[in-house]
């Protein structure tokens, strides 16, 4: 929602220039963050593209699975894989700062919570590499 | 033995004269006990008197001085030039404000959003004067103690990009001041204070950036103000459609 703003006359308003996050490292990793979503968003309608040739019989799934094998796939899975790592670490250190989780009437410092985070995601990745893995 | 000197690039913008800002640079003694402020002294007082900008307590408690100094917002009195070797040090007005003249600009956008949040403690009833004060015990005041360092010096406004794209956000000092009293123990305001959050321009506009905590140079952590509100609001929203006969807060 762009509210139009009442400019006096005299004052300058300043615009901000589209380059504006490549100002500094930290806008740049923002920017990162954001953009991190789309690579996420063009695994998922991949993903479901499998799904949907996998409900198609395994003549369909095994050509699907040939496709991606091509080169230019295979760089869009390891970008994409990228992205997802550092969109979930930017997230789980960033709950730290956004939950506020107290123990009688000490907060529970953000760190621990992020670290908190982070072990459970390691269990959870173990427990599923475990049952993908196990044959 | 002559003096070291150092360059400063100071901003320029005479309202009714100049279309845009533009850039004089100015010869200053670079001493090692100097901060900008000192250097932006020497030239009104020693080379261009009619060089504009504001500034009062100069011990970074007033909040006034805010510039960019290098393209970072920085408390000019908090600047020392020796962190700049040997320059030059390029000194424009807060970024995202419009400005009135030099480095000069104005602050009513962001006094009319700190109105709008009521940064005050409100009570249902106030009680009288006699009957004493509202005590509080050291963990409700640790609750919300680092929002209050605020000095509204706008500097994390000055580092927000959303607020540079949207100048009708709600902007960081203004949502961590309102966070300060929705966390005090004391205070009522709660129901008062949460529509200017929810408002599309209130919490939701911001996307997070951080830079806003960067820059503050009292320690205040305005991001995790706005997430911090942001999950309190959706947490009321989501109690409020489970049982809409619930009384919150």
């Amino acid at each position: 929602m762009t509210v139009p703003r009442v400019e006096r006359p005299g004052l300058f308003y300043p615009k901000l220039p589209a380059t504006w996050w490549l100002r500094n490292a930290n806008y740049f990793r923002f920017m990162l963050r954001e953009l991190s979503s789309v690579f996420i968003a063009l695994f998922l309608v991949v993903f479901l593209v499998q799904l949907h040739r996998l409900s198609q019989g395994p003549g369909a799934y095994a050509a699907y699975l040939e496709t991606l094998r091509a080169p230019g796939w295979i760089i869009f899975h390891v970008v994409a894989l990228a992205f997802a790592l550092y969109h979930s670490v930017t997230w789980f250190n960033l709950t730290g700062v956004v939950q506020v989780v107290r123990l009688g009437e000490r907060q529970v410092p953000p760190r621990l919570v992020a670290g908190a985070s982070f072990a459970l995601w390691a269990v959870v990745s173990v427990v599923l590499l475990w049952f993908l893995l196990r044959g | 033995m002559t003096e070291e000197t150092m360059t400063l690039e100071v901003t320029r913008y005479r309202p009714g004269h100049d279309r845009e800002p533009r850039t004089q640079s100015f010869t200053v003694p670079n001493r090692k006990d100097w901060v900008v402020l000192d250097a932006l002294n020497h030239i009104k007082d020693r080379i261009d008197g009619t060089l504009t900008y504001r500034w009062s307590c100069r011990m970074g408690v007033c909040g006034s001085c805010g510039m960019m100094v290098n393209g970072v917002p920085k408390l000019t009195c908090a600047a020392f030039l020796r962190d700049y070797r040997s320059g030059p040090i390029r000194v424009e007005p807060l970024a995202n404000f419009p400005i009135i003249r030099d480095l000069v600009v104005a602050l009513d956008d962001f006094m009319d959003k700190l109105r709008r949040v009521k940064p005050w403690i409100i009570r249902a009833v106030e009680k009288p004067v006699s009957d004493g004060e509202y005590l509080q015990t050291p963990a409700q005041l640790d609750a919300y103690k680092q929002f209050s360092m605020c000095i509204n010096c706008m500097l994390c406004y000055a580092a927000c990009p959303v607020y540079g794209l949207e100048p009708a956000f709600l902007g960081p000092a203004a949502i961590a001041l309102a966070y300060r009293y929705n966390l005090d123990s004391r205070d009522e305001g709660y129901r008062l204070r949460e529509p200017v959050l929810s408002e599309a321009v209130g919490v939701w506009e911001c996307t997070f950036v951080g830079e806003c905590s960067v820059v503050c140079p009292k320690g205040v952590d305005p991001a995790a103000a706005i997430q911090r509100s942001k999950l309190a609001g959706a947490t009321d929203w989501l109690l409020s459609m489970i049982m809409p006969w619930g009384s919150r807060r």
